[in-house]
């Protein structure tokens, strides 16, 4: 009854005008860039975060939280129409997807992927709001060496989730850390690695770094080759499956949000990695194997609900924990404290009706995305006629004016052209971004907790293995660090990320 | 195994050695402390040599069993104009005002792309200075003047 009064006060909260309005904004302009190739949800969000400080903090997350689930949505558009994922998790979505499209059922193609999609979501937002409370219960208990294990546990992880080779992003991520110590000292507020510079005592700003490495490194490398994108179909019709479609998806539909509700808790992309493995179950169970990469319909439903149901729990280490899982949830934890919230574990019993408002609005967002998709289908069709050259110096000019708006202080412009140039280079190198992004933001509550931690066990080192949860943690790093560096489980990721290119 | 060289490995190897050495080294300025105490400098000079080694690593990975990564080219015309955009914004929202700072800015961008052509570079660039002050100073009420102190307003 608890979980009902609960979910009582997250609409009540979710409901209100500004609250709809801003969560409609956000799911629309999600599907946005969502469908527009070259620019993600983690550029968005960093560029308009600045936006939202003016906002109430419920109202700022329910946007940044649309933004987030709606660019699922619209990567699978996409994917469908023009075989180009506008996001990594549709990928798999394109192999079926726009095979199908090919052959004139583009829209059932759509429809199956926001049906599935809406699906997921709702199950997936039933699973955040029951596991949340007991394990943020949990996470109350943790002390600084539980929670310096923890972050750990977290990076290393997210390394197992990366693409590329284990050394290149366990590199990344250290980097990502060690940029993050720039700015003054917690504890003594000695100035580190500020070159004199008054404007970096604050250290780097994080809207920077994800600004650079997720929107301008991205720029130049679309500008690498220019091309123009082949749209296959400019007026969608017949929308609703079939009947025998109809029956086909529903199995795909619930093994897809399962794993994806699942996996999504993970670190570093977990919707990434439960839409690969959605389509590797179902292509496996598959009585129709031969069918899988022609336009099977079971290659769109399982993928699609499984990276959008990862996209929901993927809050649940957020809310609870105050770890970020993703880039774009790392983002989520800045919103939190540029409002004067702390993201952990005390939001649920400090906060309960921004906590459960947040949640309701995923309901509710997900209802305006299916709205959206399916009658609006399109307006986004014609958006992919937009032409690049057009589309990139709006982002550039965007992401000038809004990481200066930050504070105003142009540094912060001058960061996402250092952050552009060297994600640029370490990307071409076969570097991913994602884990530096995470390193960055997790990177001093690694340093706090280890110090803080130390000072509490008088110096004594030992207290992060004789603590039983924090040994526990560690022993799972360990165990996630063996096992991506063991060489069958590393051929086996490279054949899951295979066909993410 | 094969030994295949690869150029990219040892680049990226190059970036991380370089940047967690500089750190290291820069961290031996402040005090290092004691475990009980940590100084300012401890934890960077830790994570420093972390990055430094696995950059190391990926060096000698590199030289051994490189990845086969296709490097592709570089658009430098791209890279010089965005670079130039976005330090011209930094460098002039204040002084010149949201209005010139932003057209500059948007039509430098413009010309990144090869197949750019005069008319809509100043197409864009208009449409986008007129879209930008909209959302931002009219809509969002940034507080950055339309005009600023270096044009005499």
């Amino acid at each position: 009854m608890e979980l009902l009064d609960n979910l009582a006060l997250g609409f009540s909260t979710a409901l209100l005008v500004q609250n709809v309005l801003y969560c409609f904004v956000g799911v629309l302009l999600g599907t946005a860039v969502g469908v527009l190739p070259g620019i993600g949800p983690t550029a968005t969000v960093a560029m308009l975060l600045p936006i939202t400080f003016s906002f109430e903090p419920v109202t700022a997350l329910i946007m940044l939280a649309g933004i987030y689930y709606g660019a699922q949505y619209g990567g699978s558009t996409t994917a469908i129409l023009i075989n180009l994922p506008g996001e990594s998790s549709a990928a798999v979505t394109a192999l079926d997807g726009h095979e199908m499209a090919r052959q004139g059922r583009a829209g059932s193609a759509l429809a199956t992927a926001a049906v599935g999609s809406f699906i997921a979501g709702t199950i997936a937002t039933v699973v955040l709001a029951v596991a949340a409370p007991p394990l943020a219960r949990v996470a109350l208990r943790f002390g600084p060496a539980e929670y310096f294990s923890l972050v750990l546990l977290g990076l290393i992880v997210s390394v197992a989730l990366a693409r590329g080779t284990t050394l290149k992003a366990l590199a990344m991520i250290a980097l990502g850390v060690l940029l993050g110590t720039i700015g003054q000292d917690i504890y003594t507020g000695t100035p580190r690695f500020v070159f004199e510079q008054r404007e970096l005592y604050g250290g780097i700003d994080f809207v920077s770094v994800a600004v650079g490495m997720f929107g301008v490194a991205e720029i130049l490398r679309n500008l690498e080759n220019e091309h123009t994108r082949t749209l296959l179909v400019s007026k969608v019709r017949g929308l609703w499956p079939t009947r025998e479609d109809r029956r086909r998806i529903v199995g795909p539909i619930l093994r897809g949000t399962g794993l994806g509700a699942a996996l999504g808790v993970l670190p570093g992309g977990g919707h990434v990695l439960a839409s690969f493995t959605s389509y590797a179950v179902e292509k496996r169970i598959s009585r129709r194997r031969a069918e899988f990469g022609h336009g099977a319909i079971e290659g769109v439903a399982g993928p699609e609900s499984a990276n959008n149901a990862a996209a929901q729990t993927s809050f649940i280490p957020l809310l609870t924990l105050g770890l970020p899982a993703h880039p774009v949830m790392a983002l989520m934890v800045g919103a939190f404290i540029v409002h004067g919230i702390t993201p952990g574990p005390n939001v649920i019993t400090e906060e309960p009706a921004l906590f459960w408002g947040l949640i309701a609005s995923m309901w509710i967002g997900n209802v305006l995305l299916v709205l959206l998709n399916l009658p609006l289908i399109g307006i986004w069709v014609r958006m992919l006629h937009i032409p690049y050259q057009v589309l990139f110096p709006m982002i550039i000019l965007f992401a000038a004016v809004g990481t200066y708006s930050l504070s105003f202080n142009a540094f912060d412009v001058y960061a996402i052209v250092f952050f552009g140039l060297l994600g640029y280079v370490l990307i071409k190198c076969g570097c991913e971004p994602a884990p530096l992004l995470l390193g960055f933001v997790l990177g001093p509550l690694l340093e706090e907790n280890l110090r803080r931690a130390l000072i509490i066990s008088r110096g004594d080192a030992t207290v992060f293995v004789t603590r039983p949860i924090s040994g526990a943690l560690l022993l799972l790093a360990g165990a996630a660090l063996a096992i991506t560096v063991l060489p069958a489980i590393r051929k086996r990721r490279e054949v899951v990320f295979a066909e993410d290119d | 195994m094969k030994r295949r060289r690869s150029l990219p490995d040892v680049l990226a190897g190059a970036v991380f050695v370089l940047i967690g050495g500089a750190f290291a080294l820069g961290s031996l300025g402040y005090e290092l402390g004691t475990p009980l105490r940590m100084g300012p400098g401890a934890f960077p000079l830790l994570v420093g040599a972390i990055v430094a080694a696995l950059g190391l690593a990926i060096v000698v990975k590199g030289l051994v069993a490189g990845e086969l990564i296709v490097f592709g080219t570089i658009p430098w015309r791209a890279v010089a104009v965005i670079v130039l955009a976005l330090l011209f914004f930094g460098f002039t929202v204040r002084g010149l005002g949201f209005v010139p700072a932003s057209a500059v800015t948007a039509l430098l961008t413009t010309l990144a792309s090869t197949r750019v052509r005069p008319l809509m570079a100043v197409a864009v660039a208009a449409g986008l200075t007129v879209a930008g002050t909209l959302i931002f100073v009219v809509g969002l009420q940034l507080r950055i003047p339309l005009v600023g102190p270096w044009l005499g307003a």
